[in-house]
């Protein structure tokens, strides 16, 4: 059985204007160790995703259905004092910015002393080592001098590896990492990517990365999930998505990379931009800015518009679209005619 | 080297007498920055700057030295990219191009005259020829003015003779030029999504159909499928107008795909300039190959970034020599005692590191 499996996870925001859908029909399963990339662009609900997995929602915002089953227990629905025997124990998170998640007042091995305590029944000398312990791991340099520093003491990078120090304290089976290296320059972010990935394997720890960054994504995670205005629209292991990305926005979104296109010439672009959630589209909410809503005979496609489509396999990945339906079943249908 | 030797080397096979013939002026450059140096007091005001030491009133004081000696020039029709990690002093080579700070020393000289001493009434037929497009396009549109007033303000400040109709019929073209549909000229800002402000954003700067185009990181703020729109718009714009552009961003992708040169800035100096293929395809300074090496590449499945040691130093207490020497791994005893200077290789690039001068790297 997965260490994490999430079933029609269905999240709303109760708003003056009405219910708005953040999340709809989300389902993934995360094993021991694995690492799992959740990938869109802003306002397609991957953040709203990682905060609800540990009910971190906050109001208006709530979950309206669905189930997180973790290590066998159902994790909505259960009381508050229990989720926080989970939050930052077994499971534990890193956010975007390392000075919002730090407490500018108290010194770094204060922190990590805290948060030991928090869980455990410790004494603080024996907690202190292990904070040291976690903070040598992190390949922090001379890191006694940091425990008595605060955290504006350190750079941005350093306080990234304290945040990740943090996140490692508890040996948590899971680790959700949003937006991790967003904030940090580009030598600073391999430097920090790469440590992450390191512990997660030397220590077994399951990572679920969200980014819109597809290059960390395919660098760091097994799996991925591509998610557009509240939905997963394409699922599958990371390197046969981006080898051949089968939705037409993840497409998409691979050709609008520099890197994909020769020097000088006109990028693919996508046209349009996401719709915001208040105001999705009928049927596939992506068929305003997709091209394939028309067939290559260039009749219309009237479910696009009409019906959101269900998921389909397509070797190990789920797609989420009319096209790749039909194209499937046209090549189910000449194999059947075949003798 | 002297600054005036280093726009020599960039053309060498060019004689020195022809620069002056007009068929060549294509050749000469738009834009020259000599030894370019800024500096930020930190100190504040006289009485904030007195100290006690020793019994003793004395001064002190502390600078951020965000430029320290920068050479650059930019030809006609080119897109050169300078690209750096934040507090490299990128977008402060890019502001006081613009006349938006005042430089602490040096020159800068645009089509052969120098500008960074004019007057603001001087300067005004310039700032006609060079525009700018900033990085935040939620707080570069002042929130209370219609699309309309936004783009009708520099078409007035620089063409006082136009009548209301030729001011109108200019702000509908350069609003089609971009994409944005002329009718929504009484919209406001908050109306439009980032994509569509930045596009905003830049039929702001074309409305006074300018020469050259300082864009600072007009990307950086916007979803990867709008990143693409807007590049192409940019890159449109500069085969329609033949647009020169310095381009300030640090997403070295972009870079590949959109400059002609590179420059890459550490700490306040640059360490290589070169033609983008060969920057790409052979990076010589250490810093630049450390840079490169750091980008996630969809291709390879584990990153192998060149691993720096240290953090970057504060450009308040800059380190002695090379900025870069407490970083690298090949630096010597001279690279902590002497600054190195941009040198001209054979490939066409120029790099500022002793172990490439002396040829160990």
């Amino acid at each position: 059985m997965a260490l994490l499996e999430v079933r029609d996870l269905d999240v709303r925001f109760a708003l003056r204007q009405g219910e708005v859908r953040a999340l709809r029909n989300i389902n993934f399963t995360l094993d021991r160790g694995e690492r799992l990339g959740l990938v869109g662009e802003s306002g397609a609900g991957k953040s709203v995703a990682a905060f609800s997995l540990l009910n971190l929602i906050a109001k208006p915002g709530y979950i309206a259905g669905g189930s997180i089953r973790f290590d066998g227990q159902e994790l909505i629905g259960l009381g508050e004092r229990r989720l926080r025997r989970i939050r930052g124990n077994r499971v534990s998170m890193i956010f975007q910015d390392p000075m919002m998640t730090l407490n500018p007042v108290l010194t770094i091995g204060e922190q990590m002393v805290e948060c030991l305590k928090a869980h455990r029944r410790i004494a603080s000398r024996e907690a202190r080592a292990i904070a040291l312990h976690k903070l040598q791991q992190v390949q922090i340099p001379s890191p006694e001098t940091r425990l008595d520093q605060y955290p504006h003491e350190l750079s941005g990078g350093m306080r990234q590896r304290v945040i990740i120090a943090i996140a490692l304290l508890l040996d948590p089976d899971i680790i959700i990492a949003d937006e991790p290296t967003t904030a940090l320059d580009v030598t600073i972010q391999a430097e920090i990517m790469t440590l992450l990935l390191e512990l997660c394997e030397k220590h077994n720890v399951g990572l679920i990365l969200i980014t819109h960054d597809l290059g960390v994504v395919s660098q760091v995670t097994q799996r991925m999930l591509v998610m557009y205005a509240g939905r997963v629209i394409e699922a599958g292991p990371t390197r046969e998505i981006i080898n051949d990305p089968q939705h037409p926005y993840t497409q998409g979104l691979m050709n609008a990379l520099p890197q994909m296109a020769t020097p000088g010439s006109h990028l693919n672009q996508i046209r349009g931009s996401m719709p915001p959630l208040s105001q999705l589209p009928s049927g596939c909410a992506f068929h305003p800015r997709c091209d394939f809503v028309t067939r290559a005979d260039g009749s219309e496609r009237p479910a696009c518009s009409r019906q959101v489509p269900d998921f389909v396999a397509s070797g190990n990945c789920r797609v989420a679209c009319h096209m790749v339906a039909e194209m499937l079943a046209q090549e189910a249908a000449t194999e059947e005619d075949r003798p | 080297m002297t600054a005036q030797a280093l726009s020599h080397t960039e053309t060498p096979t060019e004689p020195r007498r022809q620069a002056a013939r007009p068929s060549d002026q294509e050749n000469a450059p738009l834009l020259e920055i000599r030894g370019l140096r800024k500096r930020f007091d930190l100190s504040g005001d006289f009485l904030e700057q007195l100290r006690f030491k020793g019994g003793r009133l004395v001064r002190h004081q502390e600078f951020v030295h965000a430029i320290n000696g920068v050479d650059l020039s930019i030809r006609r029709g080119e897109a050169l990219c300078v690209v750096g990690e934040s507090g490299c002093g990128k977008s402060t080579v890019a502001r006081t191009v613009m006349g938006l700070l005042s430089p602490s020393a040096g020159e800068i000289h645009y089509d052969g005259t120098r500008i960074d001493d004019l007057s603001p009434k001087a300067l005004l037929p310039y700032r006609k020829r060079m525009q700018m497009i900033f990085q935040n396009p939620y707080a570069s549109l002042n929130p209370r003015m219609t699309i309309q007033q936004t783009l009708e303000e520099p078409i007035r400040l620089h063409h006082p003779d136009w009548d209301r109709e030729r001011v109108t019929a200019k702000v509908r073209e350069v609003m089609a030029s971009v994409g944005i549909d002329p009718e929504w000229g009484a919209r406001f800002g908050h109306e439009f999504s980032g994509g569509q402000r930045q596009r905003i954003a830049i039929a702001r700067a074309l409305a006074v159909d300018p020469e050259f185009i300082v864009a600072d990181e007009p990307i950086s703020a916007l979803d990867v499928s709008i990143q693409a729109q807007v590049l192409n718009l940019l890159m449109d714009a500069q085969q329609e107008r033949h647009l020169t552009y310095l381009f300030i961003t640090h997403d070295l992708a972009v870079v590949e795909h959109f400059g002609t040169r590179v420059a890459v800035m550490y700490l306040g100096t640059v360490c290589e300039v070169a033609p983008t293929r060969t920057l790409f395809a052979t990076p010589r300074h250490p810093y630049t190959q450390a840079l490169l090496s750091a980008i996630p590449r969809l291709e390879d499945d584990r990153p192998q970034p060149i691993r720096l040691t240290g953090e970057v130093p504060t450009p308040v207490n800059l380190p002695s020599g090379c900025v870069f020497h407490g970083r690298c791994p090949h630096a010597e005893a001279r690279c902590r005692r002497e600054v190195p200077r941009l040198v001209a290789q054979a490939d066409g690039s120029q790099v500022a590191c002793h172990g490439v001068e002396e040829g160990r790297l």
